[in-house]
């Protein structure tokens, strides 16, 4: 799964390795052998399009069998495969029709069908599910992620689209700016984030990163009240935590930083509450049905272990020193 | 506005009426007119002096099938077309396919194909008459360099027709690549992106993807060519005057000829007649074409 922010490089790269594209210096290899001028079928690559690139005036049984009858297929062979490819995304009452008569999701479906019948055993795909609304964009990402494993064929794909890349990827590659930023299991990127970078693009509600500095008694949120986040020096630190390692807590009670409620994002199960700390908003998720009225006064607290530190002027990770 | 619709429910149709008056007039008076009084004078003898014209009914007709020369005007009008139209398109799309890609000088190359189409008619069959002309001709001069010897183009009644089927194709190869160039720029580049990947060469990728999808234009392009090879005159004016021996007599101009050079416009009206029912044709097989099986979108 290549993922990053929009001309971070990903589908470049994703186009490199379809041999659309060239790399200016250095060598792609495709199971240890050099592909340089190479181009899809050729490289043993298959590729799915954003925008599906389906031919327009070739009925869907046509468009899935496009690569094979140009590369002189059998037609007693391309037919079994073509129902087999049909067989497996459910295309058959479609067989027929030309593009322009299907769904978002139909086209989806055969431009998927169109990589996998030439059985490459590498399957590229560009932002596929961009196009489609929230709901079938859901339910083709737990289709494909079936298929991949059902078939058994190595998938790269491009997104930008994080929580995308944390449902359906074995290894994320998460770019920036032309650069790998840090490579991982969605685990990992997720529980130990490598940068700032990768802390603030992965996880749904984003981490909350707070600017640090040094007090009397060690670390403490710069512009806050002064209370005491972190042993050591703050000055040119940043912590990290998760709104979900977050505790709320009644005024009165346990909390060890006081806050004020100033908004709540109810989403069902859980809500994100907005408290400001001193100058600095934070978020916290609480269950849906537990979340403080707006203007309450809060105490929050965290495990200390859950906190992740970075260095501010060059992003990276720095090893956690315990709490106070 | 919509209070008046409502008073007066007929206003909308007066309305839309009146907005198409003045086409309506200017296409009564120029065209449909003309066209019907054509051909009621076809079923005329032509008028001699202050004597009316005779009904003769369908004795014009008659003399039209027994005329030998316009049964070589329609022989000639269709080699014109059964050639020109299919060598204006194919050079066309190649011109297009040409400079739809990236390459140097693309802009002046258009530019370079579509100068035909500005020139007007007359003043391009001057220059092609330069080219054929006899001895000093820009093409019996290449051909005497190349070892052969000097031929009359316009004069031989073998090369004549050709030679004006040249200049046909060539003015009117230019403006259809126009209509090629935006047919190609139509075509979404992942198409071929996606040919790539399945690793199709040039040709299949022109025949499986590049032909099918500008197939509209084509349809488009070869009825106009159509209509246009039995609108051919001003060239055979400019250049050959019908001849020789009739070689290059098509049927505009032989109703040019009949009707304003001999007078006989009772005939001429027949000829043109004919030529109107033929044009007809092809228009509604242009229309029957454009509403089948080319729209895929």
């Amino acid at each position: 799964m290549l993922l990053g922010p929009s001309g971070c490089g990903k589908s470049t790269l994703l186009r490199m390795i379809a041999g659309l594209e060239e790399p200016s210096s250095g060598s792609i290899e495709i199971e240890g052998r050099d592909v340089r001028g190479l181009t899809g079928a050729a490289r043993g690559v298959a590729m799915v399009f954003q925008s599906y690139a389906l031919f327009p005036h070739l009925t869907v049984a046509d468009n899935i069998t496009f690569g094979l009858s140009v590369r002189g297929v059998a037609k007693s062979e391309m037919a079994h495969r073509l129902d087999r490819v049909v067989a497996l995304l459910g295309l058959e009452k479609l067989l027929a029709r030309k593009p322009a008569q299907l769904s978002g999701g139909q086209q989806q479906r055969v431009a998927l069908g169109r990589a996998l019948i030439a059985e490459a055993p590498v399957c590229l795909l560009d932002e596929p599910l961009s196009n489609l609304d929230a709901q079938l964009r859901l339910e083709l990402r737990r289709e494909i992620r079936a298929l991949q494993q059902r078939l058994g064929i190595t998938m790269i794909y491009v997104t930008h689209d994080q929580s995308e890349a944390m449902s359906m990827a074995d290894q994320v590659i998460l770019m920036r700016a032309g650069k790998i930023e840090q490579h991982g299991s969605p685990a990992e990127l997720y529980g130990c984030p490598a940068s700032l970078f990768t802390a603030r693009f992965i996880g749904s509600s984003p981490m909350n990163l707070i600017d640090l500095d040094d007090g009397p008694h060690g670390a403490v949120a710069a512009g806050g009240d002064g209370a005491v986040l972190l042993r050591g020096s703050g000055r040119g630190r940043v912590l990290g935590l998760r709104p979900e390692d977050i505790d709320l807590h009644h005024e009165g009670g346990d909390g060890r930083f006081h806050a004020t409620v100033t908004a709540v994002e109810y989403l069902g199960a859980e809500a994100v509450v907005t408290c400001m700390m001193g100058e600095r908003p934070v978020h916290a998720r609480t269950r849906g049905d537990g979340a403080p009225p707006v203007g309450a006064r809060v105490g929050l607290r965290w495990d200390a272990a859950a906190g992740h530190l970075f260095e501010a002027d060059s992003g990276r990770r720095l090893p956690l020193e315990a709490f106070a | 506005m919509s209070t008046i619709t409502r008073r007066h429910p007929l206003n909308i149709h007066i309305q839309g009426w009146l907005l198409a008056l003045p086409a309506i007039v200017l296409l009564l008076a120029f065209t449909h007119l003309p066209g019907i009084a054509t051909i009621i004078d076809s079923f005329y003898a032509t008028p001699v002096g202050k004597r009316p014209a005779a009904f003769v009914g369908l004795a014009q007709y008659q003399t039209l099938l027994a005329d030998p020369i316009a049964w070589l005007a329609l022989r000639n009008n269709l080699l014109m077309a059964l050639i020109t139209v299919p060598l204006s398109i194919g050079l066309a799309l190649a011109m297009a396919l040409w400079v739809a890609g990236k390459i140097r000088g693309r802009a002046a190359l258009r530019l370079a194909f579509f100068t035909p189409t500005i020139l007007p008619m007359v003043a391009a069959a001057n220059i092609w008459i330069f080219f054929y002309t006899p001895d000093y001709g820009l093409l019996n001069q290449i051909i005497r360099v190349l070892g052969f010897s000097s031929h009359n183009w316009l004069g031989d009644p073998a090369t004549a027709l050709p030679a004006l089927m040249a200049v046909t194709v060539w003015k009117e190869a230019g403006f259809f690549m126009v209509f090629y160039l935006a047919a190609l720029q139509q075509v979404p580049p992942v198409l071929y992106e996606a040919a790539r990947m399945e690793n199709a060469g040039r040709w299949k990728v022109f025949r499986r993807i590049t032909w099918p999808l500008v197939m509209p234009t084509t349809l488009f392009v070869a009825v106009n060519a159509l209509i246009n090879a039995f609108r051919v005159v001003d060239q055979v004016i400019a250049m050959t005057g019908g001849g020789p021996n009739n070689a290059t007599t098509l049927l505009l101009f032989y109703i040019y000829q009949v009707g304003f050079s001999f007078w006989d416009t009772g005939y001429a009206a027949a000829l043109s007649a004919v030529l109107l029912a033929l044009l007809g044709l092809i228009s509604l097989l242009q229309f029957r074409l454009m509403g089948r099986n080319v729209h895929y979108r």
